[in-house]
């Protein structure tokens, strides 16, 4: 059962803090020259950074990115991914072949080097960021769409319904859609774990959100400077992503062996 | 094998095309006008002239595109707008670098994730497995940029142990390559499981134990000579994420490699050697996979049947 509500736990945290941390921003960012690199202790329970803002509410405002990010990424890529692995997969022939190959450029560009490199000519902001990482994203969703649609127009019900002459846009939204609907979420989620650790690298390498705005990559990257005297700076944000990530990879294992049956090797 | 060969060969012909392709049309993803974004809106006229033309940005679109690949069958790939130096020549600098930590990060992840996904197969279900298992999760859901900073911490800091960052010797190499290694073994390892796993619930290997082979050769020479081949396609596809992870990591440690030297580039706005890069990596992760599957297809005659079907 641990297994099971621990994650949800968190995640079900991680979303709190994301809707509740519009209300804090000002808190978060308040410089405090008293508090400089302070750390947790009875004033603040993690601690205060180089600015003398409390590291606690910095998290808190931090987790609004990561959750609006890895959300719109993952929808982003889910739809647009989706929609072109249905098409390429039921409709075959040169539409099929054009599409594949365009697969395997964007899959030619190794991990998140495409999204770093788009995100930094197309300067930072969060519209920029999912963007950025929507059109590294959405390839996996393609591919894994037309391999499973690939197989599935075989099966009867589906030439069944072509027989009684269902538009082809229903055979794919009715027929074929709903069985496709449990890989796609189990990737789905692992894909939101990937996207959390990409939001927060862009943001630690400076190419996502902007200072004074909180991101739990630039946190990390701002107090590695100060690794020394306030190893809180790191620790903190690094926890909250490793927890956050940590939770939805349980889940989607969790997620695997109950919906896909499949790949239960 | 002959189908094989020339498929594998135009697929990679293909995706490095579409590569050169994108990367092209990333300096025209800059927003506004990029000669703008590179000098600032108060430069003078003619500098903005010089560079448009520079650039070739004052051509038609189509021109530029040929003069583009026309340069890169020469392996030029433009002037670094920073230091005036050939974009191929900055790259050949910093080649060494990135390639000395991707190996490193990979014989890593190799020593940690074999014996350890052996364990974990043999023991299923008991507490190395559950252990080995859970490193894994725990593996993959730590970012690098943070990994690399506590490594720092403990081991160069607080003991002293070894260099903070930089490359220089040996010991400058061991944390950058465990950062980068620990999520790939963390994959590796669960691959080594799974893989081992399915063929130790083969009729050959309760064949060997029958006969009264001894365990650890039923494992070593029976099950895992069976098993390497999907680890290793593995390991070729992921060298990929190795090279994307390197930028991060490289970053976080002050490496010189190609990563380094895209990031500082992004930040001085050098768009030609951030192009140099990102072409750089992809080609040579691209080169990687087609040998990768053409090696398999010599070794394991079944994928190259199942491929030209």
């Amino acid at each position: 059962m641990i297994r099971f509500w621990f994650p949800l736990g968190i995640l079900g945290l991680w979303a709190v803090a994301a809707i509740s941390g519009g209300w804090i921003v000002e808190s978060a960012n308040q410089i405090d020259l008293q508090r400089i690199l302070q750390s947790p202790g009875e004033q603040g329970l993690m601690g205060y950074d180089d600015l003398g803002r409390p590291i606690l509410q910095r998290i808190w405002v931090g987790a609004q990115v990561s959750l609006l990010v890895s959300v719109g990424v993952v929808t982003l890529s889910l739809l647009i991914g989706t929609a072109v692995g249905l098409f390429a997969g039921y409709q075959g022939g040169w539409l099929d072949l054009i599409l594949v190959r365009i697969m395997d450029v964007f899959l030619a560009f190794p991990g998140i080097l495409l999204a770093i490199a788009l995100a930094g000519v197309m300067g930072p902001g969060v519209d920029n960021l999912i963007i950025a990482l929507s059109a590294v994203g959405w390839v996996g969703f393609a591919r894994l769409t037309r391999g499973q649609v690939l197989s599935l127009k075989q099966r009867d019900h589906v030439t069944a319904a072509i027989a009684l002459g269902t538009p082809r846009h229903l055979i794919l939204l009715r027929h074929l859609l709903p069985l496709l609907s449990a890989p796609l979420i189990v990737e789905a989620t692992f894909g939101m774990a990937g996207m959390v650790i990409a939001e927060a690298g862009l943001s630690f390498l400076g190419l996502g959100i902007q200072p004074p705005d909180a991101s739990w990559g630039s946190l990390i990257r701002d107090g590695a400077s100060y690794m020394l005297m306030a190893p809180h700076m790191v620790l903190a944000p690094g926890v909250a992503i490793m927890l956050v990530v940590l939770s939805l990879n349980i889940l989607g294992d969790r997620l695997r062996d109950r919906l896909d049956h499949r790949s239960n090797g | 094998m002959g189908r094989f060969l020339l498929s594998r060969l135009v697929t990679a012909f293909v995706s490095m095309f579409g590569v050169a392709c994108l990367v092209f049309l990333l300096i025209h993803l800059v927003p506004g006008d990029p000669v703008d974004v590179m000098l600032g809106e108060s430069a003078r006229p003619a500098d903005r002239q010089a560079l448009r033309v520079s650039l070739g940005l004052d051509q038609p679109i189509e021109t530029q595109l040929l003069n583009y690949f026309s340069g890169l069958a020469q392996f030029d790939l433009g002037q670094s707008l920073h230091s005036k130096r050939a974009v191929s020549e900055l790259l050949a600098e910093r080649i060494p670098a990135t390639l000395e930590l991707a190996f490193a990060a990979l014989f890593v992840a190799l020593i940690i994730a074999v014996p350890l996904g052996i364990l974990a197969a043999v023991e299923r279900g008991k507490a190395w497995d559950w252990g080995a298992m859970g490193f894994s999760m725990l593996g993959v859901s730590i970012p690098n940029f943070w990994l690399g900073p506590m490594l720092i911490l403990c081991f160069s800091l607080w003991l002293g142990l070894t260099p903070v960052s930089g490359r220089d010797g040996f010991t400058s190499l061991i944390l950058p390559a465990v950062t980068l290694g620990s999520g790939f073994a963390a994959i590796l390892a669960r691959m080594v499981r799974s893989s081992l796993l399915e063929v130790l619930g083969e009729d050959f290997v309760r064949t060997a134990r029958a006969k009264g082979v001894a365990e650890v050769e039923v494992i070593w020479r029976h099950a895992m000579r069976n098993a390497w081949l999907p680890v290793a396609t593995l390991l070729g596809l992921q060298l990929g994420a190795l090279l994307g992870g390197a930028v991060v990591t490289e970053v976080v440690f002050d490496w010189p490699g190609i990563g380094s030297l895209m990031i500082e580039s992004i930040q001085k706005r050098d768009y030609p050697v951030v192009q140099g890069c990102v072409l750089f990596i992809s080609l040579m992760y691209v080169l990687v996979n087609t040998l990768t599957d053409l090696l398999y297809g010599l070794i394991d005659p079944r994928i190259r049947l199942d491929n030209s079907k």
